[in-house]
């Protein structure tokens, strides 16, 4: 299983409802339904990854996110995911307002843009950074809404977001001890745990 | 030499009929002393019985959905891309049954039978069935096929309103709803194309109240427009634009030509047909009229202007959805404007609120309604994958 899966796993009650916004091929609600007997419901717009969900026995929707949520009830899920997608999206602030609406708690993941590497080929090369897990040029990305951990934080803060738990991880899923002290600068891959302020 | 049908073909296949006794009370509050109810099936029943799938058809369907019914016979049944060895749903995995439904005029009890207290036939006389009346009928057969829950119940158009029905009406009795091209209810706009076709049935000189089998004759003309204006609705623009659009004309040699072949060539500056359209609308419209009754034809219209399953929950759709307790995968195409996507999600969105098991596809098709009849990739592929894993689910089940 891979880490950051792992990691979500461990924030998922059994036998909850779980949205999955943008579930590519199921693999994280299969994951979640074998492992936890989730209630999952996934998201997906790719053709040929509604098609494999399908195969999987997972439900999908073929609903553009980008298009809303109103379909959605308030409260009506424990959980919503949304696993490297936020930066694809055409408003992520409005998103996480929609996420923390429909769910309970809101689970989010994004490549995070303020590691090092995406710093130094930024500053030595003085060109957008293309890498194995930010594999676009700046003019064909889908992912139009870069942010930092810090900057992510900061929207928290702003939006009045509790932040259950923040972790970070590199492109191959494993974080360490040096990741979780200087997680803005190391970790490529950020794993928010949220809910509402009350 | 036996003709050779192709290996994904269910090949001849022998209609059956089910005669039922008892009466069965309609929502009208009429009832229907006996009737009979015509069937066919495709693929085996397993031992559990627990691999049928029962077929629902849309407005002029039958239960004629896939084979043939002879050596000879030139068109197979109505589904027959989706029916068969191999196909969305295989009959290699799945005990397949369709019927023709009540009020029907393939074979079941209908206004063009005979009605057995007055030996006449029924004619306007045959109670005004709906939705959940054909429901009801169907769970009776399937008694008496003892098959206490379907793996599936399948339809589109007027056929998905049957299988939402089902869903609410018998949640213990299906396990899958596959619900295509249909909506929760009616828009005026549908009822509107409805009445029209309606009045040009009743307006028919020939119609005689309903009573055109006594006097020998059927409306003929009538008849013919209502299919026209139906088939209009469950094309799509596009749709006619290229089946109508292929040669290059006079007055548009652009090649744009929005489907506007001319017939002969030229304009006729008559009132006779000029565009290859007008003359293919005659045409579908010629042989529906010499296959059904005009009768049936009234009776299922009203049956869909009438489908509203929300009407039992003080019209809260997810309401009536909470009562199901099967999965459900629903499908929508982009062209269609008969039912449009948005309907479909009206759907999607209540049985999210009633919180059920479901999948959504919504697919881009050219074809407008009838797609949900054409071998589109995406659709068959989604169709049959689906049906793979409800196949899988059984099996295991009984592992």
């Amino acid at each position: 299983m891979r880490p950051d899966l792992e990691i979500i796993q461990n924030w998922i009650t059994p036998k909850s409802r779980v949205l999955d916004l943008g579930c590519g091929d199921g693999s994280l609600l299969n994951y979640l339904k074998l492992k936890k007997n989730v209630n999952g419901i996934g998201l997906e717009i790719n053709a040929k990854d509604i098609q494999s969900c399908i195969a999987k026995g997972v439900n999908v929707i073929e609903q553009n996110i980008d298009e809303g949520l109103t379909n959605f009830q308030s409260n009506s899920f424990d959980t919503v995911l949304l696993a490297q997608t936020l930066q694809a999206s055409s408003k992520p602030d409005l998103l996480i307002d929609e996420i923390l609406r429909i769910g309970e708690h809101g689970i989010i993941t994004f490549p995070n843009f303020g590691n090092w590497k995406s710093r130094l080929s930024l500053a030595s090369n003085g060109r957008m950074p293309v890498s194995k897990f930010m594999p676009h040029n700046w003019y064909d990305t889908p992912n139009i809404h870069f942010c930092t951990v810090k900057d992510f934080d900061a929207l928290c803060v702003e939006k009045n977001v509790r932040i259950l738990a923040r972790t970070v991880v590199d492109s191959q899923h494993q974080g360490n001890w040096a990741m979780k002290a200087w997680p803005n600068f190391l970790g490529e891959i950020a794993i928010y745990h949220i809910t509402k302020n009350s | 030499m036996s003709r050779q049908f192709p290996s994904d073909n269910v090949g001849i296949i022998k209609p059956q009929t089910a005669h039922f006794d008892e009466e069965l009370t309609l929502r009208s509050g009429k009832s229907l002393n006996g009737f009979d109810l015509v069937f066919e099936t495709y693929g085996e029943l397993n031992s559990s019985k627990s691999n049928a799938i029962l077929i629902c058809h849309a407005l002029s369907g039958d239960h004629h959905a896939a084979g043939y019914h002879s050596e000879s016979d030139a068109k197979s049944g109505w589904w027959d891309t989706c029916i068969g060895p191999g196909k969305a749903i295989d009959t290699n995995h799945f005990f397949v049954v369709s019927l023709n439904n009540l009020g029907g005029c393939a074979g079941s009890t209908g206004p063009a039978s005979i009605d057995p207290t007055t030996g006449k036939y029924f004619g306007p006389d045959f109670p005004v069935v709906t939705v959940r009346d054909w429901v009801n009928s169907q769970a009776m057969l399937s008694d008496k096929l003892g098959i206490q829950k379907w793996a599936a119940v399948v339809g589109g158009s007027l056929g998905g309103m049957q299988v939402m029905r089902w869903a609410i009406s018998y949640p213990e009795r299906i396990e899958h709803a596959i619900c295509i091209a249909a909506a929760p209810k009616l828009s005026a706009q549908n009822i509107a194309f409805n009445e029209v076709a309606r009045q040009s049935i009743t307006n028919d000189a020939n119609f005689h109240g309903g009573r055109y089998l006594d006097a020998n004759t059927y409306p003929k003309q009538g008849l013919m427009l209502a299919r026209m204006v139906g088939h209009i609705t469950y094309l799509s623009d596009s749709a006619m634009g290229s089946k109508f659009g292929k040669d290059s004309t006079l007055f548009d040699p652009s090649g744009d030509k929005f489907g506007r072949d001319l017939r002969s060539g030229t304009l006729s500056f008559g009132f006779d047909v000029d565009f290859q359209v007008e003359s293919y609308l005659q045409y579908q419209g010629e042989r529906f009229s010499e296959n059904f009754d005009a009768n049936t034809y009234l009776l299922m219209t009203k049956a869909l202007d009438y489908f509203d399953p929300a009407i039992d929950f003080g019209g809260d759709l997810s309401r009536a959805f909470e009562q199901a307790s099967c999965k459900f995968l629903i499908m929508s195409f982009s062209t269609d404007w008969r039912f449009p996507p948005a309907r479909s999600r009206e759907i999607v969105e209540h049985l999210l609120k009633a919180k059920k098991d479901i999948s959504y596809l919504e697919i881009d098709a050219d074809q407008g309604h009838d797609s949900f009849l054409l071998p589109i990739p995406r659709y068959i592929d989604g169709f049959k994958s689906y049906l793979a894993r409800v196949f899988e689910e059984l099996s295991s089940d009984a592992a």
